[in-house]
């Protein structure tokens, strides 16, 4: 029988660990995501769920918590934002290198200065070199899946690594929509009971994970390939699980690592991340319905980065607009935009890819904007070369 | 410091983690591919060990190994200072885990910075003698009273010096953390290093002796609210006596050594009057 409730992004998340049957919760607050953690607790103290709930006493105690029990042998999760994830940033670095599966739920909140509560990707785009899988999601529904479909990526031996779960902070956080939950039977016929595979911490067999990297650097750095390695083999288990997962529970997103909206036949798309695609969908759906050969990506695995999905479908298309939720200072452009120009590159027929820089500190982005934008993108098309390249939407 | 360690694994036994803090012994515990203890061990981030150990100690409960020890080997640096939130969590949580924290008074593994456990006038890299400077200028924390203020059910300090009354104190923490549960156990245990000390490798213990035998380093344990000296010299030596063995404190004058004298003599009346203090509220 299927469940259904108004349930909040972070309630979802909270409902995604529940079925997922996590067995230790490492919980520390921080704005946009406490209630996630609040959902939990009230689970764990109505006797919902059978966890142990660790009160860490900062965000860097509460991922060192959550590897440890990883290493022990159960199946743990926490969640942070902004300046708890930057805060926890030494051991968001340190976890991948174990090859230990984790989960961290994120609600994604701008990081200070400016000080903000509101959403953009700066918070999480700040750990894209550490080697964690990261997840986008457009809604609560997506994200309580995600959980689940999380933790058997993470868990699969062929990848052995940290995930993170994003979700748009407040957007998605803190408003409620219909989300199906599924039955707790049928969530454990798909995800096993977790089991380390490589790295642990067990008296009965005594490994030593004090890693010293100096003594044979190029031997080392093989583990760095190795790590990488698992990073993109990833993208093979996320689509074998988001397909499964669509089997079992009638939902699937995109084909795991990117969505598709019409892109068959279009000429320009928009490429999105997150809760902002749904205003896209608007403003596309508006472009088609007057003839405009335009469609919409969007891209729910940052990491892995799909390269070769995003190269496929490139290759029919004259323009892409990559809207960005998050800036690589330094280089005068979006995150997204800079590693979509570097993985289409190599290609014979390139589109021209231009970049919008929008949603920042939590500003909207209406589908005016986004209207704006897809005349630009078809504009680019037209005449072959674009205006301008990078456009900061504010 | 070795020492530190070598008698705790003895008493805790192979059903024990080991979490080493950064630091001399995170190190010199192993070499690439093998460690000097056989059990299984991590080096944590610097600032959670006890956070790690958090989460280690739980884990297992849950799995129903309630029995593995869970020990953290932590120097001063690790404890006193980066440390101490991770620490102060894990004790407020109960978190059973057996924190050893070796106290060889700096920063010594980087190669002898300054800690808050740092004694008032000694000389270390960051706190150097100069023209201005004559060593640090500052009285040291006190972990050990910061820990018995958390109302962990076992405290103890501790010296390599005095091997028996310290394997007594790792026993009793294993029984109160691992046994019965009752929460975190603290030992705080004295131990010198000569190259950061200025002291020939051969005088460590006499030296560690000394610190008890002047008053300096007084060796107690509070468990469960119950305090008691363990070690008490009948007459305590002139800390002159412990001082000018030490390299790391040959600059100091008549009066700094006057003033390290007063501070231990005030801090041991600070004990006896929180002996009788704490044995009054739990008597």
């Amino acid at each position: 029988m299927v469940k259904a409730e108004v349930l909040t992004g972070n309630e979802a998340i909270a409902y995604g660990a529940k079925l997922s049957r996590i067995q230790l919760i490492s919980a520390y607050p921080i704005t946009p995501q406490t209630t996630i953690v609040e959902k939990l607790a009230s689970f764990i103290a109505n006797g919902e769920l059978k966890a142990y709930y660790i009160h860490v006493e900062s965000e860097h105690s509460a991922l060192a918590a959550a590897l440890a029990a990883a290493l022990a042998g159960v199946r743990a999760f926490t969640a942070s934002s902004s300046q708890g994830l930057a805060y926890m940033h030494e051991w968001v670095a340190y976890a991948p290198g174990l090859r230990v599966p984790l989960l961290m739920a994120i609600a994604n909140r701008s990081l200070a200065v400016p000080w903000n509560v509101f959403c953009d990707y700066s918070d999480t785009f700040a750990e894209m070199t550490t080697g964690w899988l990261q997840l986008y999601c457009e809604n609560a529904q997506e994200a309580l899946d995600t959980v689940i479909q999380g933790y058997r990526v993470a868990e699969d031996e062929r990848v052995c690594l940290p995930v993170m779960v994003c979700i748009d902070g407040w957007t998605v956080s803190h408003t409620g929509e219909p989300v199906e939950v599924p039955d707790q039977e049928k969530v454990d016929a798909f995800l096993p009971p977790y089991r380390p595979r490589y790295s642990r911490l067990d008296p009965d067999q005594p490994m030593y994970l004090i890693w010293r990297g100096w003594e044979d650097p190029k031997a080392t750095a093989k583990f760095e390939f190795f790590e990488e390695e698992a990073a993109q083999a990833a993208k093979t288990v996320i689509k074998e699980v988001n397909q499964q997962y669509f089997k079992l529970f009638g939902r699937g997103y995109g084909n795991g690592l990117i969505e598709e909206v019409k892109v068959e036949d279009a000429k320009v798309a928009l490429l999105t991340m997150g809760s902002m695609t749904g205003t896209a969908r608007v403003a596309v759906k508006r472009a088609r319905s007057e003839g405009k050969p335009v469609g919409l990506i969007r891209l729910k695995a940052f990491r892995p980065f799909p390269s070769e999905d995003l190269k496929k479908l490139s290759e029919r298309l004259d323009a892409i607009a990559v809207v960005d939720r998050g800036v690589l200072h330094g280089c005068g452009c979006g995150v997204v935009y800079s590693h979509l120009r570097s993985s289409l590159y190599d290609l014979d027929e390139r589109p021209r890819i231009i970049n919008f820089i929008a949603g920042l500190q939590g500003s909207e982005v209406s589908v005016e904007d986004f209207e704006a934008m897809i005349k630009k993108a078809l504009r680019t098309a037209e005449a072959g070369k674009p205006k301008e390249l990078v456009e900061w939407v504010l | 410091m070795v020492l530190a360690f070598r008698h705790a694994v003895e008493a805790l036994g192979r059903n024990t983690v080991v979490i080493h803090a950064p630091g001399c012994m995170g190190w010199v515990s192993n070499m690439p591919g093998r460690t000097a203890h056989k059990l299984p061990a991590i080096m944590p981030c610097f600032a959670s060990s006890a956070a790690f150990a958090s989460g280690l100690v739980r884990a297992y409960e849950i799995l129903g190994r309630r029995n593995v020890n869970v020990f953290v080997l932590a120097g001063d640096g690790g404890t006193a200072d980066i440390g101490l939130q991770a620490l102060s969590g894990a004790a407020e949580r109960k978190d059973p885990i057996i924190y050893v924290c070796y106290d060889n008074e700096a920063y010594m593994n980087t190669g002898i910075q300054q800690s808050g456990s740092t004694p008032y006038g000694a000389w270390t890299t960051t706190t150097p003698v100069g023209r201005l400077w004559k060593g640090k200028e500052r009285e040291r924390k006190d972990v050990p009273l910061i820990m018995l203020a958390h109302k962990i059910p076992y405290l103890a300090t501790a010296s390599v010096a005095y091997v028996e009354d310290y394997v007594k104190k790792v026993r009793k923490a294993a029984r109160i953390s691992t046994i019965e549960r009752k929460g975190l156990s603290y030992i705080h245990i004295h131990s010198p290093c000569p190259p950061g000390w200025r002291i020939p490798s051969e005088k460590s213990i006499e030296v560690a002796r000394l610190a008890v035998e002047t008053g300096f380093w007084p060796l107690y344990e509070v468990v469960e609210g119950s305090f008691k000296f363990t070690v008490k010299p009948e007459k305590l030596k002139p800390i002159a006596d412990y001082l000018k063995t030490q390299g790391r404190f040959n600059h100091l004058t008549d009066q700094q050594i006057a003033i390290i004298q007063e501070s231990v003599n005030s801090k041991l009346a600070e004990l006896e009057r929180l002996a009788l203090a704490i044995s009054r509220s739990t008597g």
